[in-house]
C-alpha cells in the first residue's frame, strides 16, 4: 500500500509508534548538552507534522507555511516583550488563536483556487507577513527582532532553565498532544475524506463531500499547529527574528518533511532530526555548502527516493521480506 | 501641479521600465508552464544567472555591453537546454508536488553557488558611458539607460510576438499548447519543440535579468525574493498566453513603482491585495483560457 498510515490502516497503536517517544526520553538522559537543540528539533517536528497534515494528507501544496509559524512566534514574543504576558499557556493559546484566524481567513480565499494560483497565494501571504514584521518596527523590532522574551515557570513550578531541560519536556508534551490529535484525525472519517480529496477531488465532489469546507478546516487546524510550534520556538529561544518568516523557512520545512517522507505521519519525526543534526555538523563548518547540500538533497529525493528516509526503509524491509519469503518457498 | 505632473510622468516611466523587465523575464515561465504544464519555480534562477553574467562580463572581462547582453541570453539558453535534457525532462508528467520540490531544490543550490562565487553583496552594474546620463524628450529629462531598456525590451517583445503569431515555429507552439496529443499525432516533434521553447524562455529570462540588473538588485537571494512577482505576472496574466502577462507585468510595474513612490510605508501590500482580489474575481487570470 502506498500510504500505510491512514483511515484504512489499523487504528490501534503498533509498538513501533512508541519508538519516537522512547527515543526522545533517551535523548534527554543521554545527551544533556544538546537539550536546547533537542527542544528546537521537537518544535520543528510539530511544525513538520502540521505541514504533513495539509501536504501529505490533503494534498495542498503550500510555499508559505512559515507565515503561521512566524505569526505564532511573533505573537508570543510581542505578548512577553510588549505586554508583559509571561504565562506559557496564555502565550501558546494566543499564538494558536492568531494563527488559526489567519489560517481561516487566508484558507477561505486560497482553497477556492488551485494549481499555480494557489501556490502563488500561499507565497504571497507569507511575503505579506514578512513585510509586516519587517516594517512594523515598533511592534516587532523590525530587522533586529525581539530579544529578552520572558516565560514564567509552568504552573509556577518549572522554570525555563539555561540548559533547556524544562523547555525540552514542555515541547515534548505539546508535541505529544499534537501527534495524538493528528493521529486521531487521520484515522477518522475526516482524515479519509482528506485523502480522498487528495487522490481525486472531482470524485469527492461527485459523492457529495463538502470539499471546500473540509480543505478550509484542515488548513486552519494546520495553521493552529504551526502557530503553536512557532510559540514554542520563541519560548525556548527567548528571541524572535525575521528568519522565522518568508519563503526560506517554508522551503526548509518542506525539505525536512520530504526528507522524512510525506503523508506517513512519522516522516515528520525523522526529517527534522536528520536535518538539524546535519545542520549542526555541516552548517558550522561549511556554511556556503549547506544551502547547496539541502538543494541537492531535495533534487535527489525527488528523482530517486520519493518516499524519503522512511520510504527507503519500507523498500528495504519489503525486499528483505520477499527474499526471506522466496527462500522458504 | 507641475510637480505632481512631473512625478506622475516619472512614476509612469519607471513603472513601464520595471514592467517591461518583469515581462521579458516572466514570459518564458508563462509559455513553459502553459506548454509543458511544468511548475518551474526556479525560473528566477535563469534571470539571476543572466544578471551575474552581464555584471561579470562588464566588470571582470571588459566585454562591450551589447556583447555582454547577448552572452547573458545565449549562455543561459544553452545552460537551460542541458538542464532540461538532463533533469527537467525526467519530471514531465510528474505530480505538481514533485516539480515544486525539485525546482525549490534548484533554487537552494543556485543561491548557494551565487553566494560562493559573488558573496552576499549586491553587484553593481558598470554601464557604458553612452547609456549613462539623461535623454531629453518633450522638455523632460529621462535616464538614458531606462529609455534604452524600454526600447530594447519593446523590440524583443515585438520580435517574440511576431515569432509566435507569424512563423511556422510559432504555429507549432500554439498547436502544442492547445492540444499536445493532437499536435504530436500530426507529426510535430513536441519533445524538440519543448526543448527549444524552454531554451528561448530561459534565455529571455537571462536577458531580462541582465537588462534589469540596474533596477532589480542582483544578489544571491534573487530567485527567492522575486519569485512572487514572476508568479503574480503569470497567474494574473493567465497561463500559456503572451498578451496577458504583458498587461499584468505593466500593471504590476506601474502599481509597484507608484506605491513605492507615494506610499512607501504600504510597500508591496497593495500589489498582493490587488492580486488576491483579482484572482478571486477571475481565477484563471485576465487572459487565461482555463478556469
Amino acid at each position: 500500500m502506498k500510504h500505510p498510515v491512514g483511515y484504512n490502516a489499523d487504528a490501534r497503536l503498533r509498538w513501533t509508534e512508541w519508538l519516537p517517544w522512547v527515543l526522545a526520553i533517551v535523548v534527554f538522559f543521554a545527551l544533556p548538552d544538546y537539550l536546547s537543540m533537542g527542544a528546537r528539533v521537537l518544535t520543528y517536528i510539530l511544525f513538520a507534522l502540521s505541514l504533513d497534515l495539509i501536504l501529505g494528507y490533503a494534498g495542498i501544496i503550500t510555499l508559505g507555511h512559515a507565515a503561521f509559524f512566524g505569526l505564532g512566534a511573533y505573537v508570543t514574543g510581542m505578548l512577553s516583550v510588549k505586554l508583559g504576558v509571561t504565562d506559557p499557556f496564555l502565550q501558546l493559546l494566543a499564538s494558536a488563536v492568531a494563527a488559526g484566524v489567519l489560517g481561516l481567513v487566508t484558507g477561505a480565499v486560497i482553497m477556492r483556487t488551485h494549481g499555480l494560483t494557489q501556490l502563488m497565494l500561499t507565497l504571497a501571504v507569507a511575503a505579506v507577513c514578512l513585510e509586516i514584521a519587517n516594517k512594523a518596527t515598533h511592534l516587532t523590532g523590525g530587522a533586529d527582532g525581539l530579544a529578552g522574551v520572558v516565560v514564567a515557570p509552568i504552573f509556577g513550578m518549572f522554570k525555563f532553565d539555561l540548559y533547556g531541560k524544562t523547555a525540552y519536556w514542555w515541547c515534548l508534551v505539546i508535541l505529544f498532544a499534537g501527534w495524538w490529535l493528528v493521529r486521531r484525525m487521520i484515522h477518522s472519517p475526516f482524515g479519509a475524506s482528506l485523502t480522498g480529496i487528495r487522490e481525486n477531488r472531482l470524485r469527492m465532489e461527485a459523492i457529495g463531500a463538502p470539499v471546500y469546507a473540509r480543505l478550509v478546516l484542515v488548513y486552519t487546524i494546520s495553521a493552529v499547529m504551526a502557530g503553536v510550534a512557532g510559540a514554542l520556538l520563541t519560548q525556548t529561544n527567548q528571541v524572535v527574528g525575521l528568519n522565522v518568516l518568508g519563503f526560506e523557512p517554508s522551503g526548509e520545512l518542506m525539505v525536512m518533511l520530504i526528507l522524512g517522507g510525506v503523508g506517513r505521519l512519522y516522516g515528520a519525526f525523522v526529517g527534522p532530526r536528520v536535518f538539524w543534526v546535519a545542520q549542526d555538523y555541516l552548517a558550522k563548518q561549511f556554511p556556503e555548502y549547506w544551502f547547496f547540500g539541502i538543494g541537492l538533497l531535495l533534487v535527489i529525493v525527488v528523482l530517486f527516493a520519493r518516499g524519503g528516509v522512511l520510504g527507503i526503509c519500507d523498500g528495504l524491509l519489503a525486499k528483505f521480506r520477499s527474499m526471506r519469503g522466496g527462500g522458504t518457498a | 501641479m507641475e510637480a505632481f505632473l512631473s512625478s506622475l510622468v516619472s512614476v509612469a516611466f519607471h513603472g513601464v521600465a520595471f514592467g517591461m523587465i518583469l515581462y521579458v523575464i516572466s514570459v518564458g515561465l508563462s509559455v513553459t508552464m502553459g506548454l509543458m504544464g511544468f511548475t518551474n519555480l526556479a525560473h528566477g534562477v535563469f534571470a539571476m544567472a543572466g544578471g551575474y553574467i552581464l555584471v561579470s562580463s562588464l566588470a571582470r572581462f571588459q566585454i562591450p555591453f551589447p556583447l555582454a547582453l547577448f552572452l547573458s541570453f545565449a549562455l543561459v539558453a544553452l545552460a537551460s537546454v542541458v538542464l532540461e535534457r538532463l533533469l527537467y525532462s525526467r519530471l514531465y508528467g510528474a505530480s505538481e508536488l514533485e516539480q515544486v520540490l525539485f525546482t525549490i531544490g534548484l533554487i537552494f543550490m543556485s543561491v548557494a553557488v551565487a553566494r560562493l562565487i559573488y558573496g552576499t553583496l549586491q553587484q553593481p552594474v558598470l554601464l557604458p558611458d553612452y547609456l549613462k546620463g539623461q535623454f531629453s524628450l518633450l522638455g523632460r529629462d529621462f535616464p538614458a539607460y531606462r529609455v534604452f531598456l524600454i526600447a530594447f525590451s519593446g523590440a524583443m517583445i515585438a520580435a517574440l510576438w511576431f515569432g509566435v503569431e507569424r512563423t511556422i515555429w510559432g504555429a507549432m507552439v500554439r498547436a502544442a499548447v492547445d492540444n499536445r496529443a493532437m499536435a504530436q499525432s500530426i507529426g510535430i516533434n513536441t519533445k524538440r519543440l519543448f526543448t527549444i521553447t524552454f531554451a528561448i524562455g530561459s534565455g529571455l529570462a537571462g536577458l531580462g535579468g541582465a537588462l534589469g540588473a540596474d533596477i532589480v538588485a542582483i544578489q544571491p537571494t534573487y530567485p527567492f525574493e522575486q519569485l512572487v512577482y514572476f508568479l503574480i505576472v503569470v497567474s494574473v496574466g493567465g497561463l500559456g498566453s503572451l498578451r496577458g502577462p504583458f498587461v499584468a507585468a505593466l500593471l504590476i510595474g506601474i502599481t509597484d513603482t507608484a506605491c513605492k513612490y507615494w506610499l512607501p510605508e504600504v510597500g508591496a501590500f497593495f500589489i498582493y491585495a490587488a492580486t488576491i482580489g483579482l484572482l478571486l474575481w477571475r481565477p484563471a487570470g485576465l487572459f487565461g483560457r482555463r478556469a
